[in-house]
C-alpha cells in the first residue's frame, strides 16, 4: 500500500461523496471559510496598502507588521483563541485575518511605490485628480504585484483553514484531523489531496485573474 | 507568572531545550534550502529559459498547506523530525531561489568584466564576485524563509507532538493552563524577531561596503 492506493481507496468509497461529512459538504465549507477570511482581510489591507503606497508614508511601520505577520505562528494563535474565546466561528476567523492582512497590505504598498514615478507625473501634469492618479495610473501598472499579494495570503488561508479542524472547524482538514485520531489513514491521505487540490485550484484562479485583469502593455513590460 | 517556563512533564523538555530543539526544527530546513537554492539559482542565472519553470515549481509546492505535506510524509517517514523538515525546506526554495537569482542578476556586467580580466576564473568569480555582490538579496530572502520556518514548526505537533514549542499547546488544551499556550505563541514569535535581527547584523558584517543608515526593505 502505498499513498496513491489510500488515496484511490478514500474516493472510491461511496460514504465519502455525501452527508455532512461527505466531501461536497466539507468542500463547500472550507471554501465559504477561505473565501470570507480573505474578503475581511482585503477590505483592511488593501485600502491602507493603496492609501500608504500613494503617500509613500508609514514603509518603516508597515515593514514591522510584515515581519511581526511573519513571526506569530498561526497554529499557535488558533489554538490560543479557542482557549481564550471558546470554539466557534470567530476564535478561527481572527487568526486567518489577523495573517492575511500583512500580505496584502505590506505588498501592495510595495507594489504602489514601485510604479514608475514619470507616467504618474505626466497623469498629474494632465490635471488628474490624486484619485484618479491612484486608481487610473497606478493601480493597473502595479496589479500583478498586487494580485500576488493577494494569491499569498489566500494560499495561508487555505492551508491555515486546513489547520483549523484541530479546534473544531469544519472543512477538508477535518478528514486529516479526524483520519490521524481514528488511526484511518485512508481518509487522511484522501483529506491531504483534497486540501492540496484546493490550494492548487487556488493558484489557479489567481493565474487566471491576473491574465483577465492586466493590461497586455504592463505584462510584456514586467 | 509564577512556574509560567515551568513545563509538564510529559513535553519530555525544559523550556530551553523546547526552544533548542524549536530552532533545529526550523534552522536545517532552511540551510538545506540554501544549499539546493545556490546551485538550482546559479542553473537559472546561466540557462534563463529554466527560471519561469523552476518558479513555477516552487510556487506549487509552496502551495500546499503543511499539514498535507506531513500527513503524506508520514507514510515514508513515520511521526518524526524529518518529516516535519521536509516541507519546510521545500517551503525556503520558493523565497530563496529568486532571491538568489535577482541577487546574482543584479551584478554589474563591467564588474563581472573586471573579474575577468583580473585573471579570475568562472568558480572564483562565483565566490569572490557574485556572491559578494548578491550578499544583502540572498539574506534578504534568508530572513523572509527563517521566520516563516520557526513560525510554521509549530504545526508538526498535530503529527505526534513534532512541533517543539507547538507541543506546549496541546499541553495548553488538556491541561487548561492558558499560560501554556501564551508562553508557546510569544516564544515562537520572539525567536521568529531574534532570528530575523541576526539576520540583519549578519549583512551588516558581511557587505560593510554598504551605507550602514538607509533602508533595505
Amino acid at each position: 500500500m502505498n499513498v496513491l492506493d489510500f488515496a484511490h481507496a478514500f474516493f472510491n468509497d461511496s460514504a465519502h461523496w455525501h452527508g455532512y461529512d461527505g466531501i461536497p459538504t466539507r468542500f463547500t465549507e472550507h471554501l465559504t471559510y477561505s473565501l470570507e477570511a480573505l474578503l475581511i482581510a482585503a477590505a483592511i489591507g488593501l485600502p491602507v496598502g493603496l492609501l500608504t503606497g500613494h503617500t509613500g508614508r508609514g514603509g518603516n511601520a508597515l515593514a514591522l507588521i510584515a515581519t511581526a505577520g511573519r513571526a506569530l505562528p498561526s497554529f499557535g494563535l488558533l489554538v490560543l483563541m479557542v482557549i481564550w474565546i471558546g470554539l466557534g466561528m470567530l476564535p478561527v476567523m481572527i487568526p486567518l485575518v489577523v495573517l492575511a492582512v500583512p500580505p496584502i497590505l505590506v505588498t501592495s504598498y510595495e507594489a504602489i511605490r514601485s510604479v514608475d514615478p514619470s507616467p504618474v507625473d505626466a497623469a498629474r501634469g494632465m490635471g488628474m485628480p490624486e484619485a484618479r492618479v491612484l486608481f487610473q495610473v497606478e493601480v493597473p501598472v502595479a496589479l500583478p504585484l498586487i494580485l500576488s499579494g493577494l494569491r499569498t495570503a489566500a494560499i495561508q488561508i487555505v492551508s491555515t483553514a486546513t489547520i483549523a479542524a484541530y479546534v473544531g472547524l469544519g472543512g477538508l482538514g477535518r478528514y486529516i484531523i479526524d483520519g490521524l485520531y481514528q488511526k484511518n489513514y485512508e481518509k487522511v491521505v484522501g483529506g491531504a489531496t483534497l486540501v492540496a487540490g484546493l490550494a492548487l485550484a487556488t493558484l489557479a484562479v489567481f493565474w487566471a485573474a491576473s491574465r483577465l485583469t492586466v493590461s497586455p502593455g504592463v505584462r510584456r513590460g514586467g | 507568572m509564577n512556574g509560567f517556563f515551568d513545563l509538564p512533564s510529559d513535553l519530555q523538555h525544559s523550556y530551553l531545550g523546547l526552544v533548542g530543539l524549536h530552532l533545529r526544527e526550523a534552522l536545517l530546513p532552511v540551510l538545506a534550502g540554501l544549499l539546493v537554492s545556490l546551485p538550482v539559482a546559479q542553473l537559472c542565472v546561466r540557462f534563463r529559459w529554466i527560471y519561469p519553470p523552476v518558479l513555477g515549481v516552487t510556487t506549487v509546492l509552496y502551495a500546499i498547506p503543511s499539514l498535507a505535506f506531513f500527513v503524506v510524509l508520514i507514510d515514508y517517514f513515520g511521526q518524526s523530525e524529518t518529516t516535519v523538515m521536509i516541507p519546510l525546506a521545500l517551503y525556503s526554495l520558493v523565497v530563496l531561489v529568486p532571491a538568489i537569482v535577482d541577487g546574482v542578476r543584479s551584478v554589474p556586467p563591467e564588474t563581472l568584466a573586471a573579474a575577468q580580466a583580473m585573471g579570475f576564473g568562472a568558480v572564483r568569480r562565483y565566490f569572490q564576485v557574485q556572491l559578494p555582490i548578491a550578499a544583502p538579496a540572498i539574506i534578504a530572502g534568508l530572513r523572509v524563509a527563517t521566520v516563516s520556518s520557526i513560525s510554521l514548526v509549530s504545526v508538526g505537533m498535530l503529527i505526534g507532538n513534532q512541533g517543539a514549542l507547538g507541543n506546549m499547546l496541546y499541553d495548553a488544551q488538556i491541561y487548561h493552563r492558558p499560560a501554556l499556550a501564551v508562553n508557546s505563541v510569544l516564544t515562537i514569535a520572539v525567536l521568529g524577531i531574534l532570528a530575523d535581527a541576526v539576520l540583519v547584523l549578519v549583512r551588516l558584517l558581511l557587505t560593510p561596503w554598504m551605507p550602514r543608515k538607509g533602508t533595505t526593505r
